[in-house]
């Protein structure tokens, strides 16, 4: 997108977004750039291990999807998480203890980056096989529909997951016993260090399911007031239909796929083309734009990230579990 | 003129009988090959036959309705001139019954519900009556989805037709297309959205037509059913029954005749149980439903058929990992599950007739496994045999082995033996298979060689 059309379309969106929304979708989208960026520098100091994902970059698609949904929708998504945790309102301090191993992880500790939950929130995983939360998301939406509770799931992942079998299967049982779930597909563009255009015959993965007769959109996730347009329509389809949609929505992570990956796969150009386009900036600019001045963002960001070092104290601070919760929490009595 | 005999056919790998439920022609009716002769009923279907040649029929050997006829009987004549029917007129009606085969099929229905109804309204706690292990598991299901609306059924023809095996006979009928739910045949989406169901606080029983296939849907099983528990710090239970028969059925071949017991017991997070009598089906499945775990249960096509006595009342349940003591005896114990136990009982019988008394354990369930059970018997008979139709490498003998030296071992006055399945893919040839199962003999053999 160049100059022009993102101020044109600015002046359009200053019309129609009032600054609350704004402001929100703001705080969302910081506590989540300044989460991972703080769960990067613990990791570089080796108090957070294994693999650690982060959605540096994503932050648009997540926070867009979920400023359309009401509180008795479920979440699911794969092992980039943290994300979606945040913005499904899970405390970051229990998210970063998990990170960093703690009892007073979400977890336990016994969970990790890529593998934590809460029923309360909302929020099903956090799940570390490459598309099997898809089928689950399935699984959750089947339950809703059971129970009529007029709630749909949201079942995240990434164009690398499009292509496994199971997300097949599962759209064409979501399309035939007609589950409400909400299918988002983040292209980010290359599944870990594999382009689009190396794993996948075709770049289009909106229209994957239109062999099954599933309704599908693709929207640009660097722009969350698109997102979040794109997803109150698509929520809405899932939610009075009682039918699945698929919703690509087209991202990129400005961070390498884990912590340990080298990047050689991208150029630095590339990512840094794709840094100027943040979704942050964009939306900041915005706000600007509304008579918010830059001394106001700041202070909200510095309130951030006050919020985000105090969730790092937590869990650096926290204990360790204790040896009895190795046997712990493997079979319900 | 000469005469042709038509024999009962045998329509699947497990059938040894079946009924002749109605006949679709009448002495003197000419047929050509694939005309619809009779109806043959077997324990799973009804199914009609068809000619094979030209001719005319010339007799009916097998009256409708005749139950139990073994395959290869001969159940009708057929010649290939017309010539007889003038003559055979009064044979011609001795041996047609006019019963329309919608009668027969809805009377074999109704007999079947009128079953189930009569045992839930039952008072009698310790009543028994002779059912197979097929309707125990039927009655299981069907009592256990009466109590509690948030269990249902999913699988691969459960519904319409009644299950692949007629586990789900009649479920459709009384509790609707929202319970009892046909999936497509594609095991790891639908095991992946029974799992997600569980999630969402619901009760899944996923059957897998047969534990072959759950091979394509194990990643759902271990990784999300069995483990999320413990990667939740205890928040997300997985409350679902993965059930289907297991094991080798009879001339299916190498990928369709394979025991997953040591497969699924290896697995931290999910209950394994493998029911052997229909008191063992009824009583597990009713209590893997309620449990609040993932549970792999394990059924046996071969003992669907099989009749046991089994409490009626719908209060019946048993314990998940305990064993049961089969027949006591003082040297040697042989522990087995599912079909096994079956034939540990046939050799323990044979061996008491040599003089050797063997006492038998059910083990019910594989993990968590009864352990105390096997010890205390061992304490007493000093000798221990395991039998499993799998393969004995990593199997489940060979873990009770192990448990059994680390536990008990100065009570052992000889090495544990094991019997299993020959360490081979399961051959077709009816000779050849037979040796790779563990037979009777077999377990009859290490008894003798262990009491030697």
């Amino acid at each position: 997108m160049n100059e022009k059309q993102s101020d044109k379309l600015a002046s359009k969106k200053k019309s129609n977004y009032d600054l609350d929304l704004l402001l929100k979708l703001n705080e969302q989208m910081l506590l989540i750039r300044r989460f991972e960026e703080k769960a990067g520098q613990l990791y570089g100091m080796g108090k957070i291990g294994g693999f650690c994902h982060l959605y540096i970059g994503q932050e648009a698609v997540v926070v867009g999807i979920n400023s359309a949904l009401k509180d008795n929708d479920t979440m699911v998504t794969s092992y980039r998480d943290h994300g979606h945790m945040l913005v499904c309102g899970m405390d970051p301090k229990g998210v970063m203890a998990e990170l960093t191993g703690r009892i007073t992880g979400y977890s336990k500790g016994k969970g990790g980056s890529m593998h934590m939950f809460s029923r309360e929130k909302g929020f099903f995983g956090g799940h570390g096989i490459v598309g099997a939360q898809v089928p689950i998301g399935a699984g959750l939406a089947f339950s809703h529909k059971y129970k009529n509770e007029k709630s749909i799931c949201v079942t995240f992942f990434g164009d690398g997951a499009a292509n496994q079998g199971q997300v097949y299967e599962t759209f064409n049982i979501a399309a035939l016993w007609s589950l409400p779930v909400l299918f988002i597909i983040e292209n980010n563009l290359y599944g870990m260090g594999t382009s689009v255009e190396r794993s996948s015959s075709t770049d289009n993965f909106a229209t994957r399911g239109e062999a099954f007769g599933i309704q599908n959109k693709t929207v640009n996730g660097m722009d969350v007031l698109d997102v979040r347009e794109a997803a109150i329509e698509a929520v809405n389809y899932c939610r009075s239909n009682q039918k699945p949609f698929i919703l690509e929505v087209k991202t990129y992570r400005f961070r390498g796929h884990s912590m340990s990956d080298p990047g050689k796969y991208r150029t630095r150009d590339e990512v840094a083309e794709m840094r100027k386009n943040g979704p942050l900036k964009a939306l900041q600019k915005l706000i600007l734009e509304s008579g918010f001045n830059e001394n106001e963002l700041k202070e909200i960001d510095n309130k951030i990230k006050l919020k985000v070092n105090e969730a790092a104290d937590f869990a650096i601070e926290s204990e360790l579990p204790d040896e009895a919760e190795l046997f712990k929490d493997i079979i319900i009595e | 003129m000469s005469n042709n005999e038509i024999l009962m056919p045998a329509l699947s790998p497990t059938m040894e009988e079946g009924t002749l439920a109605k006949w679709l022609v009448k002495v003197g009716d000419k047929i050509s090959s694939g005309d619809l002769i009779a109806e043959i009923e077997t324990d799973k279907a009804t199914m009609e036959i068809e000619a094979i040649e030209e001719g005319f029929i010339s007799k009916l050997i097998v009256e409708e309705g005749a139950q139990g006829i073994k395959i290869n009987t001969p159940i009708a004549e057929f010649s290939d001139t017309e010539k007889f029917s003038e003559t055979n007129d009064d044979e011609r009606n001795k041996n047609v019954i006019n019963i329309s085969n919608k009668e027969v099929i809805e009377e074999v229905k109704s007999s079947v519900i009128e079953t189930s109804d009569k045992d839930l309204t039952s008072s009698d706690n310790d009543a028994t009556k002779k059912i197979t292990v097929r309707e125990a598991l039927r009655d299981a299901i069907l009592e256990e989805m009466e109590a509690d609306n948030d269990v249902f059924i999913m699988g691969e023809e459960v519904a319409e037709y009644e299950g692949a095996y007629k586990v789900t006979q009649g479920l459709l009928e009384k509790f609707g297309d929202k319970r009892v739910i046909d999936t497509p045949i594609t095991e790891h989406g639908f095991t992946g959205i029974g799992v997600g169901a569980a999630f969402g606080n619901l009760k899944p029983i996923v059957e897998f037509m047969t534990f072959n296939f759950s091979m394509q849907a194990i990643d759902q099983i271990i990784n999300s059913a069995a483990k999320t528990l413990y990667m939740s710090g205890g928040q997300m239970g997985c409350p679902i029954v993965f059930r289907g028969p297991n094991g080798a059925a009879s001339r299916v071949a190498a990928q369709h005749s394979q025991c997953f017991a040591s497969w699924y017991s290896h697995i931290p997070g999910l209950k394994v149980v493998s029911p052997w009598s229909s008191e063992d089906a009824k009583g597990l499945l009713k209590s893997a439903i309620r449990d609040p775990n993932p549970i792999v249960f394990l059924e046996n096509e071969v003992m669907y058929g099989q009749s046991f006595d089994c409490p009626i009342s719908n209060e019946f349940t048993l314990p998940i990992g305990k064993a049961k003591v089969e027949k006591n005896g003082s040297d040697v114990t042989i522990v087995a599950f599912s079909i096994m136990v079956g034939k540990a009982l046939e050799a323990a019988n044979e061996l008491e007739k040599n003089g050797v008394s063997v006492e038998v354990i059910n083990l019910r369930t594989l993990r968590p496994l009864d352990l105390e059970t096997i010890i205390n018997s061992v304490k007493k008979t000093n000798r221990l045999i395991t039998c499993e139709e799998g393969f004995g490498y990593s199997g489940i003998g060979a873990e009770i082995s192990s448990l059994i030296q680390e536990n008990a071992f100065d009570w052992l006055d000889a090495p544990v033996l094991r019997v299993h399945g020959k360490d081979v893919p399961m051959p077709y040839a009816e000779n050849l298979e037979k040796l790779a199962l563990p037979q009777t003999n077999d377990i009859i053999n290490k008894a003798k060689q262990i009491c030697s």
